[in-house]
């Protein structure tokens, strides 16, 4: 018969227990889940990503509805549990749903520590647990304005980076005197606390909270020595408890957390308790490996095997900050007993330390190369003894057994029953075995397949390698894409030699850099042309038989094999003169679509090609050039009608738009490059969706890029605040600059700087006069090659066999 | 050579193809795509993509292949096959060059030009 099996909390240790309840023992239980979230099952670890923009809730999700209604469980979304009554096996929600259990499982998690300071409860003030603590996060982050986090530790270090990519200012207060003391070591803390404050951070130690100022909401954070920090938003990570009250109320052994035996028992045989409100042997936990082992340990005793045992186990700790590469594991103490190995290299800020008791790793801190960790993991949970190795361990795995090796040499070193994936307990031989066994090819399904990786992710490197090692040629990491499949180079790599190697021609790259294929192919092609304009502007002849149909034709193809043309506007605006000759073209050469376009301006579309000479020279007669609308280069500089008309402008846009436009059209760019201005905060030029946009204000104009719009919609980036439209422009043609000589072919603005870091380009651009001053001269000088009309060249007969037939042959009046 | 029914019609110079290009020639059979190799290879093919009908004259010539300008389909130019996964193919129209003039030969004209 079906046993009842209700469960309150829908984390991730009960859903994980599930899964490998359904595995063990399909069909025993009924399943009930009260979730006080109103949602499914996501990675909590993954809650910084979706707060520094890098991932979506989407992504996140463990267990889609979907999964619910395939395994028959009934999930109660939004119901908090309000009394559990033991004698008559049932439980309450506080929507009044009652549901009886034979077997209950606890799995309530913990409650962020809230410091009792005066003014805690002010609104503005949030904590950092689930994804509405991240949506209220991201909600006051708009305002741009200052934050500041209380602990830095873990979560309050990942807040505050996720704050700050965000756009926020943020301050971090800590309690002790240097950050997350119980992982790191105080040189590890310091070298933390510097990568930290390099990304526009303000980190303050030993700052005890006296109180929170605000009338009706957060205006300000006290110290105890008396400093103001004025903020908007204060986040409180300064510590977790388990969240036991419930079972409390309900008579439950309760210490720190709920207490249960080794086989997640509580003082009730029928309730079982799991996750970071539990309590075993005296310890809480709020890793996700050890949750993990518990949901295991529960699955197992509720499917019947009574021996499963929970078994306490060091878990490394890592950082989740883009950029910030740190590892720790175990004690790292001074001690009498205790012998230390370090390494330190300052200039690229790596340190590592050691700590053996008898011959045997206790404890490893790893800061700014961490590749070593799992192998220094799998020799402390061996207790293996290290002393033929001891001179050379710091080093790594690599440098073990006399020359170093590649890292695809360390990994395939490793032992199988190393663990690579720490959150999912995954070790070597399953990641391996399991490739092999069901012929893996993608991250993707190795994921799916094992778990490998698919929790907070810093194993992906590992697990690719293994992948590599596995499939050999078969398996192509994305870390290192190919452009295409003339060479094994990438993108940067091709880039970067272009310049070092002072290769100028596309014959010159193809034969220094070892190109596969004699000619290239159009993958490649295009992009080795935009690579040579973009850094030999004077040097290099454009290669029109490496470009795209529509930047050879200077128009865009459409279906049919016809084109259409779109004559530049700037800024949007026109006048009668320009509307009658484009009336007169559109009739002259009976074209059939006369459209307005998204960029303010205007498309004549279904033009046969032998015709665009023709059409270009009417054009060109009213004073018309090329508006680039098919080219990887500038576009539309869209505009508001700003300070001449509207009363809310506060500064010229139209005519900013246009100076911007006539400053800058011409520029070749990796991919497609839209801009708008608007003249106040309005925004009716739509300016924070674009590549780059400009929104006016009073005080001057505030810059912003990497938009987009298009297969992706993400509002801009601010670069920052400039005082007068010349700063603007020069800001704005760097940024173009930078982007133009470090993107990708076919990388919009938007995924390059989410590549390169924001903070990165704000540094270059905003903070660096003489880079941006470098920049925006090598951008003037590109210039003068770029800024030739298209049209009229053609219109003068350049390229003539492009727009001809060679021969008609074959008709009858041509035959005779 | 006489006894050879196909006629060879002249329609130009190699030089008037750009190297790593294609022009187009047209019949009443509709459009044909001459192009022109690295190597100074010439071959000429229908100019229609056997995918959505793209004009594959207005491709990037690579090797002995020409990426279709609207989907990317690579078709080569000596078999008129659509390359790696895709499936499909389009005729090739016989060509030969003599001192630099390029001929091609059409069975239907040369029945109309006899």
């Amino acid at each position: 018969m079906t046993e009842k099996l209700v469960i309150i909390g829908n984390g991730m240790a009960p859903g994980r227990m599930l899964e490998h309840l359904f595995e063990k023992a399909p069909g025993r239980y009924a399943v009930t889940i009260f979730n006080a979230e109103p949602r499914v099952n996501y990675d909590r670890i993954m809650l910084s990503p979706v707060l520094s923009g890098e991932k979506s809730y989407e992504e996140i999700v463990i267990h889609g509805d979907g999964w619910y209604i395939d395994n028959g469980i009934t999930l109660y979304k939004g119901h908090r549990i309000v009394a559990i009554d033991r004698a008559a096996k049932t439980v309450t929600s506080d929507h009044g749903v009652t549901e009886s259990y034979d077997k209950l499982v606890i799995a309530t998690g913990s409650m962020p520590f809230i410091l009792p300071v005066p003014g805690h409860d002010l609104p503005g003030v949030l904590t950092y647990r689930d994804l509405d603590d991240v949506q209220a996060m991201l909600l006051a982050a708009q305002s741009r304005d200052r934050a500041v986090v209380i602990g830095g530790g873990l979560l309050g270090l990942e807040a505050a980076a996720g704050l700050r990519e965000r756009g926020m200012e943020v301050t971090v207060l800590h309690l002790m005197p240097t950050l997350m003391e119980r992982q790191l070591d105080p040189a590890a803390g310091y070298l933390l606390q510097r990568a930290v404050e390099e990304r526009g951070i303000k980190v303050i130690t030993k700052a005890s909270t006296k109180a929170i100022h605000g009338d009706g909401k957060v205006e300000s954070v006290e110290l105890e020595n008396g400093t103001i920090i004025p903020a908007s938003l204060v986040v409180m990570a300064a510590g977790i408890k388990p969240n036991a009250a419930l079972a409390k109320e309900t008579g439950l052994a309760v210490n720190r957390g709920i207490v249960v035996d080794g086989g997640m028992r509580t003082s009730d045989p029928d309730v079982f308790a799991l996750g970071e409100c539990a309590e075993v042997d005296g310890r809480v936990y709020g890793l996700v490996a050890p949750l993990y082992e518990m949901a295991r340990v529960a699955a197992a005793q509720l499917a019947g095997e009574g021996q499963a045992s929970f078994v306490h186990s060091d878990t490394p700790t890592k950082l989740k900050v883009t950029g910030i590469d740190l590892f720790s594991l175990g004690d790292f103490a001074d001690g009498d007993d205790r012998e230390e190995i370090v390494l330190r290299d300052a200039a690229s800020g790596v340190y590592k330390r050691v700590v053996l008791k008898d011959n045997r790793i206790i404890g490893t801190v790893l800061f700014g190369e961490t590749m070593d960790g799992a192998w220094f993991n799998d020799l402390k949970k061996k207790e293996t003894d290290i002393s033929e190795m001891r001179d050379t361990l710091i080093f790594g795995q690599a440098f073990q057994g006399g020359s170093p090796m590649d890292p695809m040499a360390a990994v395939a070193a490793l032992p199988d029953d190393a663990e690579i994936c720490g959150c999912n307990g995954v070790c070597k031989s399953r990641i391996t075995g399991t490739i092999t066994a069901k012929g893996l090819t993608s991250l993707d399904d190795v994921r799916a397949h094992t778990k490998a990786s698919a929790s907070c992710g810093t194993c992906t490197g590992l697990v690719e390698q293994l992948m590599a090692l596995t499939l050999g040629d078969a398996y192509n990491p994305a870390a290192v894409q190919p452009m295409c499949g003339c060479t094994e180079l990438g993108h940067d790599d091709v880039r970067r030699l272009i310049k070092a190697k002072q290769l100028k021609t596309i014959p010159a790259v193809m034969q220094e850099l070892q190109w596969k294929s004699s000619c290239g192919c159009a993958k490649c092609r295009p992009a080795l042309n935009y690579y040579l304009v973009a850094d030999w502007p004077d040097e290099y002849a454009d290669d029109y038989q490496s470009r795209f149909i529509n930047e050879r034709a200077h128009a865009n193809i459409q279906k049919d094999g016809t084109y259409s043309v779109v004559p530049r506007m700037w800024g949007g605006v026109t006048s009668s003169a320009e509307l009658r000759a484009i009336a007169d073209v559109v009739d002259k050469f009976a074209i059939p679509t006369v459209k307005v376009t998204g960029g303010q301006r205007i498309d004549m579309l279904g033009i046969k090609k032998e015709d665009l000479p023709a059409v270009w020279s009417d054009l060109g007669k009213a004073g018309f050039v090329s508006g680039h609308a098919y080219a990887k280069g500038l576009r539309t500089v869209k505009t508001c009608v700003g300070s001449d008309w509207c009363r809310f402008g506060t500064q010229d846009s139209t005519g900013l738009g246009i100076r911007i436009e006539k400053f800058m059209w011409g520029s070749w760019t990796p991919a497609k490059v839209k801009m708008a201005v608007s003249g106040c905060p309005r925004n009716c030029a739509e300016a924070t969706c674009k590549d780059v946009g400009v929104v006016c204000v009073d005080s001057g104009f505030e810059i912003h890029f990497a938009g987009a719009a298009g297969l992706d919609i993400k509002g801009t980036e601010v670069l920052g605040l400039v005082k007068t439209e010349g700063e603007a422009l020069e800001h704005i043609v760097a940024l173009t600059q930078m982007y133009r000589e470090q993107g990708r072919y076919l990388e919009r603005i938007y995924k390059w700087a989410r590549r390169i870091g924001y903070d990165e380009i704000r540094r270059q651009i905003m903070d660096d006069a003489d880079k941006r001053k470098a920049y925006y001269d090598r951008f003037v000088f590109s210039q003068k090659f770029a800024q030739v009309d298209p049209w009229s060249e053609r219109v003068s007969g350049k390229d003539k066999h492009e727009f001809r037939p060679m021969a008609a042959v074959g008709f009858k009046e041509a035959a005779e | 050579m006489n006894a050879v029914t196909v006629n060879w019609i002249a329609i130009g110079a190699v030089e008037d193809i750009p190297p790593r290009g294609a022009r187009c020639v047209t019949t009443p059979q509709g459009r044909i795509g001459v192009f022109r190799t690295a190597e100074d290879q010439v071959y000429a093919i229908e100019d229609h993509c056997p995918h959505r009908g793209g004009p594959l004259s207005q491709g990037i010539v690579h090797g002995a292949s020409v990426t279709c300008p609207l989907h990317n389909w690579v078709i080569s130019l000596e078999t008129g096959e659509a390359q790696g996964a895709d499936e499909g193919s389009v005729k090739t129209i016989p060509v030969k060059v003599e001192d630099g003039r390029l001929f091609i030969a059409i069975e239907a004209l040369a029945t109309e030009a006899v």
